[in-house]
């Protein structure tokens, strides 16, 4: 049991920040929150991909004489960390397009308050 | 040369982008015409590359020379060529239509809107064209975040609609990526033919089974399927109009064909049917996605509210088809998203000619106007009846084999839900069209003194509209070359 859990917990760690993030992201009613929920929920992804190319034994994915290119398992997975790296990249252009409407938001509304702005939306 | 097609569609699209971005800054008059080059230069692309499919066969292209599956592979198919010409198409007349718009709305902001408009197309074609699971993602963000970008220009409330779009859209995408994480888990591999040839081995598995269910979830809030609808109408209401000619036809079918591609290349079928139930719930939640956004679009006094909510309900249309997995209901599916690209287009470029030329949007207030813009009415009638499904308009055609589709399905509710939607699409749009046609014009200046947009307003409207007459005269050679080889898979 505890093996199983020291084997797999950063599965585990993922799934509860991926269920933070969108908790977040739904049941919080400030804008600047449910970004915050959004990004936890990105991130939660991204540990999810990493943890995958991680390998006992295994070492940094560069070509090494001594270690020889035989045994695939004797290095890191490096795909899934290029993977990623794109999609910190995308994820990073999400957020900022967001921290620029929530400007533009504020600078109209003066509050980020979900309800509160469509409450005002409603209004003529 | 031929060979290199699939990836001239993306990658001039890129390229004008960059271009037109930098032009722009040293003459405005520039941005429009390098514009309608860009996507001229895919057009011609996609369409040659459709030809030379149907006569040869698949083209394949190697991005850097890397053999699939280690390298990235981009494949023009008779999906996604047919797929590449009608969103290039479509946004052909979108750009020759919203110029002047543009210049009348938003004119401080064309520097930006071009290029990320171009950009946007550059993402869609990306995903139409490739063949690796990965890159979807990628282009499927691209597309999707310029399409926030766009779309927040608009009025005070634009960007507060779009916000809850980027939260939605974000978290569809993400969805997407862990289904693609999973199945990378599984097979190890991100090429989708490969993936496809290696997952018949492993459908054990239940990590398949999750990215199967994150996958087509993800899909459908990026397709806006019932009951992932909810950012649609808002987003649509508020953004400039010209921009939504581009959005509304185009953007929700690309979400659609994500689902479809998958259906049709890495999933097999009888998976999706048999082992996971996903599939007929798709079919279930766009029933009823059918059903409420005909009733919800009765509801509203917003044209381009009410042609929201029926997007919300032609979109379930295409979901219904993808979920009912037999050929003739991917067929009809197909035709549906063919058809619905004409339609859209057409309805919301009338809606922006509306507001371009009187100023309003509100249904009670058209009163008369059939006798002042009579061309600009005569485009929507005919895409009014299309929508309607009346005979010989394209609408009809796909229509007519999704409920073929649900016959073979043995499913008589989803025939039932189809006709009893074509009598409520009947509802919404004969009460615009008795307004627009019977009304008296009142004292109201902005209709009295209205007249037809300018003529690159109306050129492409009319075209949408003389091409859902095509479409729907010559839907079977469509079907029986295009189509009828996509949906064999299936069967």
């Amino acid at each position: 049991m505890l093996h199983h859990l020291l084997d797999q917990y950063p599965y585990y760690l993922s799934t509860i920040l991926l269920a933070l993030g969108l908790w977040g992201m739904f049941a919080k009613h400030n804008l600047m929150k449910k970004l915050i929920g959004m990004n936890i929920f990105q991130v939660s992804i991204i540990l999810l991909f990493i943890s995958s190319a991680a390998k006992f034994g295994g070492t940094v994915p560069t070509f090494d004489p001594t270690i020889g290119a035989a045994d695939p398992a004797l290095y890191a997975n490096p795909l899934p960390h290029v993977l990623m790296l794109t999609a910190i990249v995308v994820m990073v252009a999400t957020t900022g397009v967001a921290l620029a409407f929530l400007l533009i938001i504020y600078r109209r509304y003066h509050t980020l308050d979900e309800q509160e702005i469509l409450r005002r939306m409603r209004e003529p | 040369m031929m060979n290199h097609l699939p990836v001239i569609i993306p990658v001039a699209l890129l390229f004008f982008a960059f271009i037109t971005f930098l032009c722009g800054l040293w003459r405005r008059s520039l941005l429009f015409p390098l514009s309608l080059t860009g996507i001229s230069v895919s057009l011609a692309a996609a369409v040659l590359g459709l030809v030379r499919v149907l006569q040869y066969g698949p083209l394949h292209y190697f991005l850097g020379g890397w053999a699939p599956p280690l390298g990235i592979e981009y494949v023009l198919d008779n999906l996604s060529a047919f797929m590449s010409v009608l969103v290039l198409l479509v946004a052909f007349l979108s750009m020759i239509y919203s110029r002047q718009s543009f210049l009348k709305e938003v004119p401080d902001k064309i520097n930006a809107l071009y290029p990320l408009l171009l950009l946007m197309l550059a993402g869609m074609a990306g995903i139409i064209v490739t063949g690796d699971l990965f890159n979807v993602y990628v282009f499927l963000e691209i597309a999707s975040l310029t399409a926030y970008a766009v779309m927040g220009i608009g009025n005070d409330k634009a960007p507060v609609a779009v916000i809850r779009y980027i939260i939605l859209g974000t978290v569809g995408a993400c969805f997407y990526l862990l289904g693609v994480g999973f199945l990378y888990f599984v097979t190890g591999s991100l090429n989708m033919a490969d993936v496809a040839s290696l997952l018949p081995g492993l459908y054990g598995s239940r990590l398949v089974i999750a990215a199967a269910v994150f996958i087509v979830i993800g899909a459908g809030l990026k397709m806006a399927l019932f009951p992932f609808h909810i950012w649609l109408p808002d987003v649509y209401t508020y953004a400039p109009s010209g921009v939504i000619t581009f959005v509304a036809p185009l953007m929700t079918k690309v979400g659609a064909y994500i689902l479809i591609r998958m259906v049709v290349t890495v999933f097999l079928p009888e998976y999706l049917n048999n082992t996971l139930p996903i599939m007929s719930i798709i079919s279930w939640l766009a029933a009823a996605g059918i059903i409420v956004g005909s009733v919800m679009a009765i509801a509203q006094k917003d044209l381009r509210r009410m042609l929201a909510y029926s997007s919300v309900a032609q979109i379930s249309y295409i979901a219904l088809g993808i979920g009912l997995a037999n050929p003739l209901g991917l067929i009809g599916a197909l035709l549906h998203v063919l058809n619905h690209a004409f339609m859209k287009g057409c309805l919301f470029q009338v809606s922006g000619g509306i507001r371009y030329c009187t100023g309003l949007w509100q249904i009670p207030q058209f009163r008369g106007l059939g006798r002042r813009m009579p061309w600009t009415m005569a485009a929507f009638t005919v895409a009014a009846i299309s929508m309607v499904g009346i005979p010989p308009a394209a609408g009809f055609f796909s229509k007519w084999y999704l409920v073929l589709g649900s016959v073979q399905a043995d499913n008589w509710i989803f025939v039932a839900v189809i006709v009893l939607s074509s009598l409520l699409n009947a509802v919404y749009f004969f009460r615009v069209l008795e307004k627009v046609y019977l009304g008296e014009p009142g004292e109201n200046p902005a209709v009295t003194a209205a007249v037809d947009p300018p003529g690159s307003m109306v050129m492409p409207m009319i075209t949408l509209a003389a091409g859902i007459i095509i479409l729907g005269v010559i839907n079977a050679v469509i079907v029986t070359n295009i189509l009828q080889p996509i949906a064999s898979s299936l069967s």
